[in-house]
């Protein structure tokens, strides 16, 4: 109907007192529990030594912690992006009052660049069994002939051992770009907010797709950099896309329920059910995008059965610390969002969208912690005190940054073409 | 008079018109018995006060049809029927029966849904589908109501109520023979 529609689009997101202190207990509390989870590391029992030469030490498990939550809220922040030029791409109209809401995840990318190098630089050692220079010595006992073949992508074009410029380069580098693609996509966003105009929505677009090539090469990449590499005999051909999906799933959650949240501050009234039905549809599919990708790899390796592929799952599975988790990981990622969000009530109605949300972004959070663990920590690690604390600070914090820069800026892209579309979004 | 035989038509060019004119007719009281439009109208099936559509179901159903045949047939196959020990596996490894599971599942729940409409909606090879007026397949928006379901009013109040909303034509159709 040709009716005109009036909302307001100057609204700005007001960061309250009541909602920053919330955050900030949940911050607490997580901070607490990761204290309490260091002493009991430190003073508790001792953990069994697998590997003979290396004594463990409860700082492998609060490095590996680290590491899980770089990993996944850097996912979270990119995926934020990566949808935003989504839409532009592939012209969505729908989604157009959503924008800023996308982008305003990408804040934490800056933070996560900086925690993963300095993580990386303290922590390499223990993360990361390539690092020791003793396995690409011919003439030591720790020679490792797989890894010495496979040195020079970490270390080329320097001596394999010595100081690994190229894989640093590459960390450097995909954050590098993926801030400034995020700068120039924010920035053209806030411009054409100020002046208006179809050309800066086109501008958008070409830049959205710049950034989409760049990032389906960097996001596979990073996936055998920074999680991968942990195992780093094994390999598996699709795990970029594994990682990537798992990014997905939990960036698409964590954008319903901050769209969910803003909805009922009393905030962008003219994103209806429809809207975020369609968010839910997302959320929904690609739950079974990863599963089908977690699948793929499992099966392959199931049925080939080479010992070098299938010490992965070996090393899941058969492990006490481990073996239940898969289970868990496969309830919360897909049989849960696949039974209860099938229904389209379901997906029209907050309540569902919530605790799914809410269980999907820990569930994807369990999978990188199945990545990182096992890996790094072997039978030393496990889901303690430490994990679940230093998970929600790691949450606080996000949110803390991604709110108070979504306040600082329009909460609507209020001269995009496509509004008055989305306002008749009807599915 | 017999139900489902006369029929008055109201032709409409515009489906905003078409969209208010469904309001208001329901508004006066009288029953629609169907609207056939050239493309689908946004929120038409709001207006004309449809239930959901009851096709999800019988999709999960002929889905879940699918994965409990495919995962018995599997069995039995390679557990009673015909043991073979394929990659030295178990004799029923279930992971291995998953893609045939979800191909089987797809594939019934597809089809079967495409039954269930094709039946409902009168489409099946040996029915005979109705058509009012052959123009609802190019250009103009096509109201049929029922004479017999408002045999309360009488056809002319029906007449000039659909003329009052801003149908272009308003026509008769009966299906006596």
């Amino acid at each position: 109907m040709a009716q005109a529609t009036q909302y307001n689009l100057d609204q700005k997101f007001e960061f309250t007192d009541a909602v920053r202190k919330m955050i900030l207990i949940v911050g607490g509390i997580g901070l607490l529990f990761f204290i309490a989870g260091i002493a009991v590391e430190m003073f508790g029992g001792h953990g069994h030594a697998d590997d003979g030469d290396h004594a463990y030490h409860w700082s492998q498990r609060l490095f590996a912690n680290l590491w899980i939550n770089n990993v996944y809220f850097t996912g979270l922040a990119i995926i934020g992006v990566f949808f935003f030029a989504i839409q532009y791409a592939a012209s969505a109209g729908w989604s157009a009052p959503l924008v800023k809401v996308m982008i305003s995840f990408g804040h934490w990318l800056p933070i996560a660049g900086v925690l993963m190098i300095v993580t990386f630089f303290v922590a390499s050692h223990d993360l990361f069994h390539w690092t020791h220079s003793d396995i690409y010595d011919k003439s030591d006992s720790h020679y490792d002939a797989i890894i010495d073949g496979k040195g020079a992508f970490f270390y080329w074009p320097l001596e394999k051992g010595s100081f690994p410029i190229f894989y640093i380069v590459r960390m450097v580098l995909f954050f590098g770009f993926w801030v400034f693609f995020f700068n120039k996509l924010k920035t053209l966003s806030e411009q054409e907010d100020l002046h208006g105009g179809t050309q800066y929505w086109f501008r958008l677009r070409s830049w959205s797709a710049i950034f989409l090539v760049f990032f389906a090469v960097s996001s596979s990449v990073s996936a055998w950099d920074w999680v991968m590499s942990i195992d780093t005999h094994w390999f598996s051909t699709l795990f970029g896309w594994y990682v990537f999906a798992s990014w997905f799933v939990a960036g698409l959650a964590a954008l319903t329920l901050v769209t969910i949240f803003l909805k009922e501050q009393g905030y962008l009234e003219m994103v209806n059910e429809n809207h975020i039905h369609d968010l839910g549809k997302y959320v929904f599919a690609f739950s079974i995008f990863w599963t089908y990708i977690w699948f793929s790899q499992f099966l392959l390796i199931y049925y080939a059965n080479i010992p070098e592929e299938a010490v992965y799952f070996v090393e899941r599975l058969e492990s006490d610390v481990y073996g239940g988790f898969i289970i868990v990981n496969l309830v919360l990622n897909f049989f849960l969002p696949f039974l209860v969000l099938m229904t389209r009530d379901s997906k029209r109605h907050s309540v569902f969208l919530k605790l799914m949300c809410t269980l999907i972004l820990f569930g994807h959070w369990l999978d990188f912690f199945l990545m990182v663990q096992p890996g790094t920590l072997g039978q030393n690690g496990g889901l303690g005190l430490m994990e679940i604390g230093l998970l929600l600070v790691y949450a606080s914090a996000f949110s803390i940054v991604m709110l108070t820069n979504l306040a600082k800026g329009n909460l609507i892209a209020k001269n995009h073409p496509m509004l008055e579309e989305s306002y008749h979004h009807h599915i | 008079m017999e139900k489902d035989k006369n029929f008055v038509l109201g032709i409409f060019d515009d489906e905003d018109v078409l969209s208010q004119a469904v309001r208001q007719i329901r508004k006066a009281g009288i029953k629609i018995h169907e609207v056939y439009s050239p493309y689908p109208v946004h929120g038409l099936d709001e207006e004309l006060g449809y239930r959901r559509s009851r096709l999800p179901i019988a999709a999960f159903l002929f889905g879940l049809l699918g994965t409990i045949l495919a995962l018995t047939m599997q069995f039995y196959m390679m557990k009673f029927d015909w043991p073979m020990i394929i990659g030295g596996k178990n004799f029923a490894p279930i992971p291995t029966f998953i893609p045939v599971t979800f191909e089987l599942t797809v594939l019934l729940s597809a089809f079967g849904m495409v039954g269930v409409f094709m039946i409902t909606n009168n489409l099946k090879p040996w029915g005979q589908p109705r058509i009012f007026d052959i123009r609802s397949t190019d250009d103009k928006h096509v109201m049929a109501i029922d004479l017999a379901s408002n045999a309360a009013l009488g056809k002319e109040k029906i007449v000039e109520v659909l003329k009052t909303v801003g149908a272009t034509e308003v026509n008769n159709k009966n299906f006596e023979d």
